[in-house]
C-alpha cells in the first residue's frame, strides 16, 4: 500500500515507470516469443477443430485482456470520484484505446475462427453479442474523452459513465443470455467445448501472461504522455499568461 | 422541497408543450422512422406483423434518445441548471423532475400513440394492449438511462451525437425484454409475465442508477 | 512438427489473417502510443527550453 501511496505522485510516477518500463517490455517479449513458439511449434492440433484451434491463442488472451482493462477502468473510476487520486483519471483515459483494441482483436480473430467452423464470420451468439457490445461502450468512452476539453471535467464524466457500464455489464449479458436462447440459431456449437489439454494449456497461459505484460507497457507509455501532455497544457497557459502580461506591461510606455 | 420538485416538473411540462418543445417532434419522428420500414423491407404484411413489435420499439428507443442531448444543456445555457445546483431541492430529485417531466412528454405520447402505428405494421389484436403496456413500462427506463448521458453531455457546445451513442449501448437490455414481452403476447413459448416482469425491474433499476449518475454529472460539471 | 506455411491444414488463411490482424491492430496501437510519447515529450522539452516550466517538471526521466 505504501508504494501505491508513493505512486500517486505523477513525478515518482514518472520516475518509476521509466525504470521498470524496460523490463517489463523485455519479458513480455520474451513470453510472447516463447509463446508462440509453443502454440505453433510444440501445440498439437486439435482433433475436432484441426489447426483452427491456433486461432485460440490471440482470441481467448484478447477477450481476456479487453475485460481486465474494463474492470481496470471501473476501478480507476472509483479512484477518480471517491479518492480523487491524481494518477486515477490518467490510467482510465490510457486504458480505453488499449481496451479498446482488444476487443476489436477478439471479435476479429473469433469471426476468423468462426468462418472455418461454423461457416459462417458472424453468429449472434452470446459471447460474440456481449463482446460487440462491450466494444460499443469502449468507443462511447473514447468518444466522451475527445469531446470534453478540460481534463478533470472530462475525467470525472467518464468515470460516472464508465462506472455505470459497470454496472451494466452483467444485466447485459444476462440479457444477452435470455435473448439468445429465446432465439436459438440454427448451428449451434459452443466455444471452447473439449477441455483443454496441457500441452495447449500451457502455451496459452504464457501466451496470456505475456499480452497482459505487454498491455500493461503500452498502458504505462500512454499514462506517461498523459501525464506529460497535462503538464504541457498547464504550461502552455502558464506561458501565456506571462506574455500577456509582458505585452501589458510594454503597451503603456 | 416538494414545491421545488413541482416547480421544476411544470416548468418543463410548459416548456416542453410550448411549439417546438420537443415532445411533439419526438412524435412526429416516431411515425417518420415506422413509415420508413417497410420502404426498406417491401409491403409484406405478413413480414411486417411478424417484426411490428421490433419495429415499434426501435422507433420509440431512437425517438427517445435523439431529443436528449437538449434535457441538459438548455437549462445549463440559460442559467437554470445554476439555480437549481443552489436550490435546497437535493439534486437528485431534481434530476428525478426533469426525467419525469421528459417521459410524460415523450414516453408516454409514443407509448399511447403505438397502437395507431400498430394498425401500419398489421400487428394482430391480441398484441396491440402488451405493446402499450411495455412501452409504458419500458420507456422511463430510456429516459432515465438517457438522463444520465444527457447530464454528461450537459455542458458541451458541439456533438449532438455523442448521447446517443454513450446510452445506445446501454439500452440493449431494456429493447430485449422490451421486444421478447411484446412478442410474447402474440405467441412463442415464453409467457408474457416473465420477460414483462424482468422488463419492469430493469425499469425500476434504471430509475434509480440514472438518477443518482445524472446528479453525480451534474454536480462534477461545476 | 508442422512447417510454418505447409501442414497448417486447409484453413491456413484465416490462422495467418487472424494472427496478422492481432499483428497489426497491436502494432498500430503501439505506434501510436509511441508517437504521442514523443510528440509530448518533444512539446514538454521545447517549453521547458523557453524557461516554462520553472515550477514543474524539473525531472523527466
Amino acid at each position: 500500500m505504501a508504494s501505491l501511496i508513493d505512486l500517486a505522485n505523477p513525478t515518482r510516477f514518472m520516475r518509476f515507470s521509466a525504470a521498470l518500463l524496460p523490463w517489463l517490455a523485455a519479458i513480455a517479449a520474451l513470453l510472447i516469443a516463447v509463446g508462440l513458439y509453443l502454440a505453433w511449434f510444440s501445440a498439437p492440433a486439435d482433433y475436432q477443430q484441426g489447426e483452427t484451434i491456433r486461432i485460440m491463442f490471440i482470441h481467448v488472451p484478447a477477450a481476456w485482456l479487453a475485460m481486465m482493462f474494463y474492470s481496470m477502468m471501473a476501478l480507476s473510476a472509483l479512484g477518480t470520484l471517491v479518492w480523487r487520486h491524481p494518477l486515477a483519471d490518467v490510467a482510465q483515459k490510457a486504458a480505453a484505446p488499449i481496451g479498446a483494441c482488444f476487443a476489436l482483436i477478439c471479435l476479429v480473430s473469433g469471426a476468423l475462427w468462426g468462418k472455418p467452423m461454423w461457416g459462417t464470420y458472424w453468429v449472434w451468439d452470446a459471447r460474440l453479442t456481449s463482446v460487440l457490445v462491450l466494444l460499443l461502450i469502449y468507443l462511447g468512452i473514447i468518444a466522451l474523452w475527445r469531446v470534453l476539453d478540460d481534463p478533470s471535467r472530462a475525467a470525472r464524466a467518464v468515470a460516472i459513465l464508465t462506472l455505470v457500464g459497470f454496472v451494466n455489464v452483467p444485466i447485459i449479458k444476462f440479457s444477452v443470455d435470455w435473448w439468445n436462447t429465446l432465439h436459438q440459431p440454427a448451428s449451434v456449437l459452443r466455444m471452447g467445448g473439449p477441455t483443454i489439454h496441457p500441452s495447449m494449456l500451457w502455451p496459452l497461459l504464457i501466451l496470456a501472461i505475456g499480452f497482459t505484460l505487454f498491455a500493461l507497457a503500452l498502458h504505462m507509455v500512454a499514462m506517461r504522455a498523459e501525464i506529460m501532455r497535462r503538464r504541457v497544457r498547464t504550461l502552455t497557459i502558464l506561458e501565456a499568461e506571462r506574455l500577456d502580461r509582458l505585452a501589458a506591461q510594454g503597451v503603456p510606455a | 422541497m416538494r414545491r421545488a420538485f413541482f416547480a421544476i416538473l411544470k416548468r418543463d411540462l410548459a416548456v416542453a408543450g410550448r411549439a417546438g418543445g420537443g415532445g411533439e417532434l419526438a412524435l412526429v419522428f416516431f411515425l417518420t422512422l415506422v413509415v420508413l420500414v417497410p420502404f426498406a423491407l417491401g409491403p409484406d404484411l405478413n413480414l411486417l406483423s411478424r417484426i411490428g413489435p421490433a419495429i415499434l420499439w426501435l422507433g420509440a428507443l431512437l425517438s427517445v434518445l435523439i431529443g436528449l442531448d437538449r434535457l441538459f444543456q438548455s437549462d445549463e445555457e440559460d442559467g437554470s441548471l445554476d439555480l437549481i445546483r443552489a436550490s435546497a431541492l437535493p439534486l437528485e430529485l431534481a434530476v428525478l423532475a426533469k426525467g419525469l417531466a421528459h417521459w410524460l412528454t415523450t414516453g408516454l405520447p409514443l407509448a399511447l400513440v403505438s397502437p395507431l402505428l400498430g394498425l401500419l405494421v398489421a400487428l394482430p389484436g391480441e398484441g396491440v394492449l402488451p405493446l402499450v403496456a411495455t412501452l409504458l413500462v419500458g420507456t422511463p427506463a430510456l429516459s432515465f438511462i438517457g438522463a444520465g448521458g444527457a447530464a454528461l453531455a450537459a455542458s458541451l457546445r458541439r456533438g449532438g451525437l455523442i448521447v446517443p451513442v454513450l446510452v445506445a449501448p446501454l439500452t440493449v437490455p431494456v429493447l430485449i425484454f422490451g421486444v421478447s414481452a411484446a412478442n410474447a403476447a402474440v405467441g412463442g413459448t415464453v409467457p408474457f409475465l416473465t420477460p414483462f416482469l424482468i422488463l419492469c425491474a430493469i425499469s425500476l433499476g434504471a430509475i434509480v442508477v440514472g438518477t443518482v449518475a445524472a446528479a453525480a454529472a451534474l454536480r462534477s460539471a461545476d | 512438427m508442422s512447417g510454418l506455411l505447409d501442414g497448417i491444414g486447409p484453413h491456413a488463411g484465416f490462422i495467418l489473417a487472424s494472427y496478422g490482424v492481432a499483428a497489426l491492430v497491436l502494432a498500430g496501437l503501439t505506434l501510436a502510443i509511441l508517437r504521442d510519447h514523443a510528440a509530448q515529450k518533444r512539446a514538454l522539452d521545447a517549453l521547458e527550453r523557453r524557461g516554462a516550466g520553472r515550477r514543474s517538471g524539473r525531472e523527466m526521466a
